[in-house]
């Protein structure tokens, strides 16, 4: 019995190892074959429209409620020490720190990530990438790259867009609805948050959830077996896999960035 | 053209995305702050730095007019050495003093200099003579305790 | 001087991790002409044709097309030869998100550097010679299971290459539907002076066809020769094939128990 359960962790963990080789190798042959994009730049953008603009309605609605959630909470919090000026530093730290990068990954992964997954796996499943091999076309260069640069490209930008509607957000709840001084919500802000340290830190790491969770979503959906059951597997692995690799991540590069 | 149109709405997305942006750095963001403005470079000298940081505001009758650049220890006379880089657009006279204060009781420390009566002002590279190290709390205590034990053996005596 | 034979498998052993799939093959395909590789479901054919267009590798043996291996490490060159090819595949492949002109312009704008104008023409004519000129701006999902076969015919033909290869092209087809695409695959062929392999369970309408013919049973080629051979043949295999025997020496039942046992009648009092 134990022998059969060892058994199975250690088929799981060769399998892990051997998709992660694999999956290695794909990105850097993606990466490879993403010189020839240059010229045909059209494939890439209408890919952000399909990944980027269709996120807008999700990322905005959630980052103004983050925004309205943070205001409220903060004050009450604030209040006890009798700082709720800092209203609005410790709403716009939240965001563009953390709550930004991370919380639009974590949506990204939902909805951009387990749509690509499932286009590509369908696709798959459909013949079309053996299709496209067959008349001598890299289905890498013309399908996952530009999705993933696509991908790479949106995801800074939409968790900037989060990060500012969470800030406006804290701002109708704080200012304009519980009523802290507007000029201590806006000056306090300013003078604590730095445009290096920590937006610039924000928009690297939306960077780099960009490039994580965007290949999963493709790499599953290339990888999934060629069945509805086989892709409806791939979307949740993406789902599943995407934002632990965010997370994960986020430690990382928090630790590295904020030390002081 | 359904592909001309779509580029429309690709462009608007990047261009929301970089308002974004723009508006965190600058609203939310000290951006505005940092000027590009020429800056001249002066020293100082403490015994204790306390928790000086680089990049710690230089202020003068609360306005910033500087920001601390480096810091190190001079091994020979053991004390710490205050690279501060003023704005050009401030002069203070040769005799000015620099503290290092605390913002708040419990905040980051900066600088404050205070003007002296000199007519000539600091040049670039010149070192502040007077200055004031940071007050550190546990001498502070260890200060206040001393006292309160020499007021109890002083009422002893008497 | 070009070889005879288009493409020559010598030898050819692949194996999907311990299950062998086929083993010791031979096969000639000459020029110009339409071989047709038959056989039951599971026997092994859609896996020749993907070893001919260099998706898989043999485990031994080797496939080679116009003199040059086909299994090699080289991507360019493999990529050099896949535009002389042409594949049909089972269903059809289409690019579900790109209208009938775009999927058969795809290999013309990807592989050649011709100006629009010359692409449109091209796609027009190869959408003639299937019949399927007035539904250029559909979509895939717009159009019946058969035209979008015929749709991916047109495409697989777009660079008219030397070699077309058909996946079950009649598989699920309605009769009418059937003979047009058998039609399609001999004119095409003598048309373009290509050489055509096809893969099929379907008797009729590939004999009519066909110049030679192979038969595969559980990744072996149990006999090869041409249509009126293989209907007079007396090898038990071909026979129950080609007359549609519901058992013979591939066998009805499922192998394993007999009924009697699993009814309980083994012991009896």
């Amino acid at each position: 019995m134990i022998s059969a359960f060892l058994a199975a962790i250690g088929r799981g963990v060769r399998e892990s190892v051997n998709s992660l080789g694999f999956g290695a190798r794909t990105f850097f042959a993606m990466l490879g074959a993403s010189g020839g994009l240059l010229r045909r730049f059209r494939l890439i953008t209408d890919q952000v429209h399909f990944i980027g603009n269709y996120s807008l309605v999700i990322i905005g609605v959630s980052g103004l409620f983050v925004g309205f959630v943070l205001g409220l909470q903060g004050y009450y919090t604030l209040n006890k020490y009798g700082s709720e000026q800092a209203l609005g530093l410790l709403v716009a730290l939240s965001l563009v720190r953390e709550l930004g990068p991370v919380v639009t990954a974590l949506l990204f992964a939902g909805r951009a990530g387990t749509s690509l997954t499932a286009e590509i796996g369908l696709m798959k499943a459909g013949e079309q990438l053996a299709a496209m091999e067959m008349m001598a076309v890299n289905p890498l260069q013309r399908v996952l790259a530009p999705r993933f640069w696509a991908g790479v490209i949106a995801m800074p930008a939409l968790a900037a867009i989060f990060s500012a509607v969470g800030v406006l957000g804290g701002y109708i709840v704080g200012v304009l609805m519980i009523g802290v001084d507007e000029g201590a919500f806006w000056s306090q802000m300013q003078a604590g948050v730095d445009v290096w340290k920590d937006i610039a830190n924000g928009v690297i790491k939306s960077v780099v959830f960009g490039v994580a969770v965007t290949f999963i979503a493709l790499f599953q959906g290339y990888e999934a077996s060629p069945t509805p059951e086989g892709v409806a597997r791939a979307t949740t692995r993406t789902v599943v896999i995407g934002s632990l690799t965010v997370l994960g991540l986020d430690f990382l590069l928090t630790a590295l960035m904020f030390n002081t | 053209m359904q592909r001309k149109s779509l580029d429309v709405w690709v462009g608007l997305f990047v261009v929301l995305g970089l308002v974004a942006l723009l508006f965190l750095a600058l609203k939310a963001g000290n951006l505005s702050t940092i000027s590009f403005a020429k800056t001249y470079n002066v020293t100082a000298r403490f015994d204790n730095i306390g928790g000086l940081k680089p990049g710690a505001p230089v202020k003068s009758a609360g306005v910033v007019v500087g920001r601390v650049d480096k810091i190190a220890l001079n091994n020979k006379t053991f004390q710490a050495e205050v690279t501060l880089k003023m704005q050009s657009g401030y002069q203070f006279p040769k005799d000015s003093s620099a503290k290092i204060l605390t913002s708040g009781l419990l905040g980051e420390q900066y600088i404050g200099l205070e003007p002296g009566g000199d007519t000539v002002n600091l040049a670039a590279g010149d070192r502040i003579s007077m200055t004031q190290s940071a007050i550190v709390l546990e001498n502070l205590i260890s200060q206040f305790l001393f006292s309160k034990a020499a007021e109890g053996k002083e009422d002893k005596k008497q | 001087m070009p070889v005879p034979n288009l493409v020559e498998i010598r030898d050819l052993h692949f194996a999907y991790g311990d299950r062998p799939i086929l083993t010791g093959l031979q096969m000639d395909f000459p020029r110009g002409k339409v071989i047709a590789v038959m056989g039951g479901s599971g026997s092994g054919k859609t896996t020749i044709l993907r070893l001919i267009g260099g998706q898989l590798t043999p485990s031994s043996g080797g496939v080679t097309v116009n003199g040059a291996p086909v299994n090699t490490r080289d991507n360019a060159a493999l990529y050099r030869m896949r535009r002389k090819m042409g594949m049909l595949f089972q269903h059809g492949a289409l690019f579900t998100d790109l209208t009938v002109f775009e999927n058969v312009a795809f290999p013309l704008r990807e592989n050649t550097d011709l100006p629009e104008e010359l692409v449109r023409d091209l796609v027009l004519m190869k959408l003639q010679a299937v019949g399927l000129r007035n539904a250029a701006a559909l979509k895939p999902a717009e159009i019946s299971g058969g035209m979008a076969r015929r749709v991916a015919l047109a495409r697989a033909v777009a660079l008219d290459p030397q070699l077309i290869m058909y996946d079950e092209p009649f598989a699920g087809l309605d009769p009418i539907s059937m003979g047009v695409t058998a039609n399609l695959i001999r004119r095409l062929n003598d048309a373009l002076g290509s050489t055509s392999i096809l893969v099929s369970h379907d008797v009729h309408e590939s004999f009519q066809i066909a110049d030679y013919v192979y038969f595969l049973s559980q990744g072996k080629i149990v006999a090869h020769g041409t249509p009126q051979d293989m209907r007079s043949s007396a090898d038990p295999y071909v026979k129950q094939f080609v007359h549609a025997e519901a058992d013979g020496p591939v066998p009805f039942h499922y192998p394993g128990r007999s009924l009697a046992e699993d009814l309980g009648m083994g012991a009896q009092r």
